[in-house]
């Protein structure tokens, strides 16, 4: 562990992937930290590099036609791109566990639910099928499973989703990982089961201690969940600060138009504020703020060079040539 | 204001078989499994609203979209549009009608063929209802993507060279190519991104009052349904539960669920979620599958008494405008916090 209580830093990630259309850099020099027992949100649109992030973290990434180009992924004081292949295979699972937004395509449909569960345990934790078993019904159980003891033994296609989730969750804690890295794992869902499912990660989170990496498109479910942000778009974070200080006084003009263009139930219906245009083609990125075409306070140097990661104050960073004064208007006072 | 659409007690059950002689050889104890999809749903559509119907997966919502339709022929009931009743006309003469009902799917991958050019996919319905060709249907075309905010320049193009938000105005463009009165939206931005969302809303709303069309705007998002909607109906396993307009519904729900709804929603507003208490609903949504009887909530209802496991609840105009499906609310009595709670809640 790290001196300042980081379980995680990630340093200068580049993960490209080479395609017919050229190379697409669908991460591009991404850095942050996480401490432990936080809750960090990334947020972002598709195709923005969210999800390849996190899948680089794990070194998960289809090789060809991916590669980790560059970066540090310090997990533990222990970078994980330098590790050998059997030690990431003993760290996936174990010490940091993933969940998905489609359930059903990450469980073996062929297989009981307690049979994969007991997979995780009898493989990480060595432990016997009695006791691999008993530990499954108790995880189940603890994501609130009723009737666990018969439930177990049912296949996948049995459960609802929302459910599928639970068991999901129950799967990637069974190992009490250190790092949990939820990938849209509310998308799927009905609001009143994502409700159910939110809640229950904040409460396993309490009382586990496990840090989160929460990856999502919905502002809410960030503001709900997490500690700080980050806002990522074209393979870059263009704004990253604690998540009350992101909501309260954002930095950057995308992360203002995403805030803008969700509907607020207290106010009067009208038009909607948009964010013009479509999110960009990675693989062909003009030179300069891959923000440029669509941002509506563009001048003639963001067309022209790519923006500075600005740094507004202690932990609140926003890639910007105008950052300091997207922040000021923001009400923020730059440092 | 006038009713563009009215339905009367429609009823959409699938029969996934079950109890009959030889199925009770192989089981002594099987039974007939009915599916009530859509289970006696009223409702009328005024001309130029936009009725936003809301509901979990699960719920009927769009299977009374379709039914409405006749994309799924309905069980029983009636759909009146203009004096004529579609649950009722000969396959002929709702062709002809089907030109003033349309529909935008939530998936616009699925819902283009993959083969056919952008020209072809937008020009179809109009050489289907012979309403233009050749050269004066291109033109048509042509206009209709200008109208959804695509150049004109894509018609010779196909659907995957396309993003989400693209191809959702292609179906739009598609689906104005009739000019109809009436589009049933199925989750039209459920599968778009946040920055596009607002596109399409507002797409949408422009659409509408340029060509005075009504709305069945069908969503999950209830963030989204209170933007669009006039008037918002709220869906249970295959009943109405609440009726309103949009404002009233989201600050004064009357019904249970409906509170619990709109108290799931995540509020993209840190200050706010952190002092928020959540009505939480326990359990899932039961199977429509022979669904429980009396209210179909009961099972999950914190106010749920015997009463409640009887008596199927009927829609009443609680407040002026406002209707409800529970027993335990009455005009008199309208706020379900002054009510004893519940004595035989479902769990």
């Amino acid at each position: 562990m790290s001196s300042d209580g980081n379980l995680l830093e990630v340093r200068n990630l580049r993960t490209y992937f080479d395609t017919d259309d050229g190379v697409v850099k669908a991460v591009d020099g991404v850095s942050f930290e996480l401490k432990r027992g936080q809750t960090l949100g990334i947020v972002g649109e598709s195709g923005s590099g969210k999800s390849v992030t996190n899948l680089s973290i794990i070194r998960l990434i289809p090789e060809p036609p991916g590669k980790i180009v560059s970066g540090e992924v310090i997990f533990n004081g222990s970078d994980l791109m330098l590790v050998s292949n059997e030690a990431i295979r003993k760290i996936r699972g174990r010490r940091i566990a993933m969940i998905f937004q489609d359930p059903m395509t990450s469980l073996n449909p062929f297989m009981k639910i307690s049979r994969q569960l007991m997979e995780m345990t009898q493989l990480h934790l060595g432990h016997t099928k009695a006791q691999a078993r008993a530990h499954a019904i108790r995880m189940l159980e603890t994501v609130g499973i009723p009737d666990a003891h018969t439930r177990a033994d049912n296949y996948p296609h049995e459960f609802s989703g929302g459910m599928r989730q639970r068991v999901m969750i129950a799967m990637a804690l069974s190992c009490e990982p250190e790092l949990l890295i939820a990938d849209e794992p509310t998308t799927a869902l009905d609001v009143t089961i994502q409700a159910q499912i939110l809640e229950l990660i904040k409460k396993l989170k309490r009382e586990t201690g496990t840090s989160v990496i929460l990856i999502t498109h919905d502002l809410g479910v960030v503001a709900g969940m997490t500690d700080h942000v980050i806002v990522m778009y074209a393979g870059k974070i263009f704004e990253q600060a604690p998540t009350r200080e992101l909501f309260a006084r954002p930095g950057n003009p995308y992360t203002k138009g995403l805030l803008r263009s969700v509907p607020d139930p207290t106010a009067e219906q009208g038009k909607l504020y948009q964010i013009p245009g479509l999110p960009p083609d990675v693989a062909h990125l003009k030179p300069g703020c891959p923000f440029a075409p669509r941002c509506e306070r563009v001048e003639e140097i963001c067309r022209r060079e790519f923006p500075p990661f600005v740094q507004l104050n202690a932990e609140h960073y926003s890639l910007c040539h105008f950052a300091r004064e997207v922040y000021s208007e923001s009400g923020g006072t730059p440092a | 204001m006038s009713a563009l659409l009215s339905i009367k007690d429609l009823k959409v059950y699938f029969d996934l078989g079950g109890g009959g002689p030889l199925d009770r050889l192989f089981n002594a104890n099987s039974v007939k499994r009915v599916v009530k999809a859509v289970d006696g749903v009223s409702l009328d559509i005024q001309e130029r609203e936009t009725l936003g119907l809301v509901g979990e997966s699960g719920c009927g919502k769009s299977t009374l979209a379709r039914a409405i339709l006749r994309l799924i022929e309905p069980t029983d009931g009636r759909v009146f549009y203009r004096d004529q009743d579609l649950a009722h006309l000969s396959q002929r003469q709702l062709r002809e009608q089907r030109r003033h009902l349309q529909i935008i799917f939530q998936d616009p991958y699925a819902s283009l063929n993959p083969r056919m050019t952008i020209g072809q996919i937008v020009g179809e319905p109009l050489e289907t209802f012979r309403l233009a060709r050749g050269r004066e249907a291109e033109q048509r075309v042509q206009e209709l993507l200008e109208t959804v905010g695509l150049s004109k320049r894509f018609v010779k193009r196909y659907p995957h060279e396309f993003s989400g938000g693209q191809r959702q105005r292609i179906g739009i463009a598609r689906a104005l190519a009739v000019d109809p009165d009436f589009i049933v939206a199925d989750e039209p931005i459920s599968a778009l991104d946040v920055s596009i969302q607002a596109q399409i809303m507002n797409l949408l709303e422009k659409l509408r009052r340029e060509k005075n069309l009504t709305y069945l705007f069908i969503s999950h998002d209830l963030r989204a349904i209170r933007h669009v909607s006039d008037r918002v109906a709220v869906m249970y396993l295959g009943k109405l539960v609440e009726i309103a307009e949009a404002k009233t519904i989201y600050d004064e729900p009357l019904m249970p669920y409906t509170k619990a709804l709109i108290s799931a929603v995540p509020v993209p507003d840190p200050q706010v979620e952190a002092g928020r208490q959540r009505i939480m609903l326990e359990g899932d949504v039961p199977s429509p599958i022979n669904p429980p009887a009396g209210c179909r909530f009961h099972t999950r209802c914190p106010y749920a008494i015997d009463a409640c496991k009887e008596v199927v609840p009927q829609l009443v105009e609680i407040k002026p405008e406002h209707f409800a499906a529970c027993i335990r609310i009455s005009p008199a009595q309208p706020h379900i916090e002054d009510v004893a709670p519940g004595t035989a809640p479902g769990l």
